[in-house]
């Protein structure tokens, strides 16, 4: 804990949890498609189902998945922004078994036919808990830096992405793989110690079976 | 380097020092922080910019919140503290301040948590008055703000600035003992009055819970930071005057953090109990979100 946490961080309110934490949900989900998004189906479970209007909860997840950040002035007027920019939003509230009370599910589709997946919750100050993507299951906090790398599961994955890692200097803190069956789809959640590199996305993403790596920088 | 694990730490480093509490608090986070002190005082003059934007904005009579809950009353507040009021201009425009920041926050406007977004416009309400009102020059604005986050990192350790683990007396109440801190600092007052007006001020917070209206943070938030502005002045008002605290301040936080575990969970955020639980807060909550399921 430092001084800037207690005078911090700025944002927009009402809520740390039901609005910069929303921000950062729907921001993830912007960051892993990679592409101007133009359709969201957003389900939301617990307190963000009963709440998510009077808290803007709305707001914030449209904002984030058009990319702004928690701080951003727009926010307030994201729902016009999207439908001004063709992203067409539907919010659907839904039981999610056994997930946090703040959980949402968000898929995006962009405008060259990309999808993606991202369930996650908001736990409090603005901390969110990202606890699946495309259906596979992942944990991470966004409190470090954290890289996820989606590829395809074949021998020698990690050895390579791991070796560019650490030849950047970086220290990697927590490390989990999880891949949707042999050979398929898998993902890497590598959480870092202090700033990433210039440069060393690009190399990710030039590996062979990588077919996305992504930085979500600590908050 | 400092654990900021007692106000009493505070007070011992900067007498030791021989300066404020701020000046010892932002020469450690710069070497905790390995950034140089310069480049973090600009970080902190930053945030005292975007609370002065805060209360500008939140002044707009027109302004409501997304729920239609609050919304304009610190321009009312504003106009009236101009005639004087009871309080006089400068307090009834500080408690205007302190209206016009919750208010924003609420209306989806870009704040300060300081240390919560539920408590932001404590902060604001006291130290943006005395530099608005010529009452300090803009780096005594700014160094306060140092002190205010050293007061409350030791309220996050030694109890919590939560809502849902130790009610509105940890969240109004942290931002009213960082404000009366940081004003005692701003008007000439010792390290050691800042320790008594901190003490005063959760003293008299103690025991608020937190009992938000259909779960929302307006009502009784926004007025609650009215409120929580008005006692961190008489707080630094009664430090300045050279009364001590009987209960020094780290016993205050100790008995916060006892008073916050034995309150029950109907009064910690929940909206179940309290003013949540009246029939008029019922009704808002059924108009908002529709009925209880």
């Amino acid at each position: 804990m430092n001084v800037f946490d207690i005078i911090g961080p700025i944002m927009i309110g009402p809520s740390s949890s039901h609005t910069a934490g929303a921000v950062r949900l729907g921001r993830v989900a912007w960051k892993l498609l990679d592409e101007r998004p133009v359709r969201a189906e957003v389900e939301l479970t617990g307190s963000f189902a009963e709440t998510y209007r009077g808290h803007g909860t709305d707001k914030a997840l449209t904002a984030g998945i058009m990319g702004m950040d928690s701080d951003d002035e727009r926010i307030r007027r994201s729902p016009d922004i999207a439908r001004e920019s063709g992203l067409e939003v539907s919010f659907t509230e839904t039981a999610i078994h056994g997930a946090h009370p703040n959980t949402a599910r968000i898929t995006l589709y962009g405008e060259s036919g990309g999808r993606v997946q991202v369930q996650g919750a908001s736990v409090g100050g603005g901390n969110i808990l990202i606890t699946g993507v495309n259906g596979m299951s992942v944990s991470f906090t966004g409190q470090y830096n954290t890289i996820l790398v989606l590829h395809q599961d074949k021998p020698g994955a990690i050895a390579a992405v791991t070796q560019f890692v650490a030849g950047s200097g970086l220290n990697i803190g927590n490390f989990r793989l999880s891949r949707s069956h042999r050979g398929g789809e898998a993902l890497m959640t590598i959480e870092v110690d202090g700033a990433v590199p210039a440069g060393l996305m690009e190399s990710l993403r030039a590996i062979a079976p990588v077919q996305q790596a992504i930085l979500i920088r600590a908050l | 380097m400092l654990e900021y694990k007692s106000i009493e730490e505070l007070v011992s480093a900067a007498v030791a020092a021989g300066g404020a509490i701020s000046d010892v608090v932002l020469a450690d986070q710069a070497v905790q922080l390995e950034r140089d002190a310069a480049e973090l005082y600009e970080a902190m003059s930053a945030r005292l910019e975007v609370m002065e934007a805060s209360v500008k904005a939140g002044l707009d009579p027109a302004m409501r919140s997304t729920s239609g809950l609050t919304g304009g009353d610190a321009a009312k507040q504003w106009s009236h503290a101009g005639d004087g009021g009871v309080c006089g201009a400068f307090f009834g425009r500080a408690i205007a301040r302190a209206l016009a920041v919750s208010e924003y926050n609420a209306a989806m406007g870009r704040i300060v948590a300081a240390p919560t977004a539920g408590s932001c416009g404590i902060l604001p309400g006291a130290v943006v008055s005395l530099l608005e009102e010529g009452r300090c020059t803009r780096r005594a604005a700014v160094m306060s703000l140092f002190t205010a986050g050293a007061v409350g990192m030791v309220i996050a350790e030694k109890a919590t600035i939560a809502g849902a683990e130790g009610g509105c007396q940890a969240e109004c109440g942290a931002a009213a003992a960082m404000a009366a801190a940081a004003v005692t600092e701003i008007l000439g007052g010792t390290p050691q009055m800042c320790a008594d007006a901190c003490a005063i001020a959760i003293k008299n917070q103690l025991g608020l819970v937190c009992d938000p209206v259909a779960g929302l943070v307006e009502v009784p938030c926004v007025k609650r930071n009215a409120a929580g502005t008005a006692v961190a002045l008489a707080a630094a008002d009664m430090a300045l005057a050279g009364i001590a605290s009987r209960i020094p301040a780290d016993e205050c936080i100790d008995a916060m953090r006892d008073v916050g575990e034995s309150m029950p969970c109907s009064l910690r955020e929940t909206a179940k109990g309290g003013l949540a639980a009246t029939p008029t807060g019922e009704r808002l909550r059924e108009e908002i979100f529709g009925k209880r399921q």
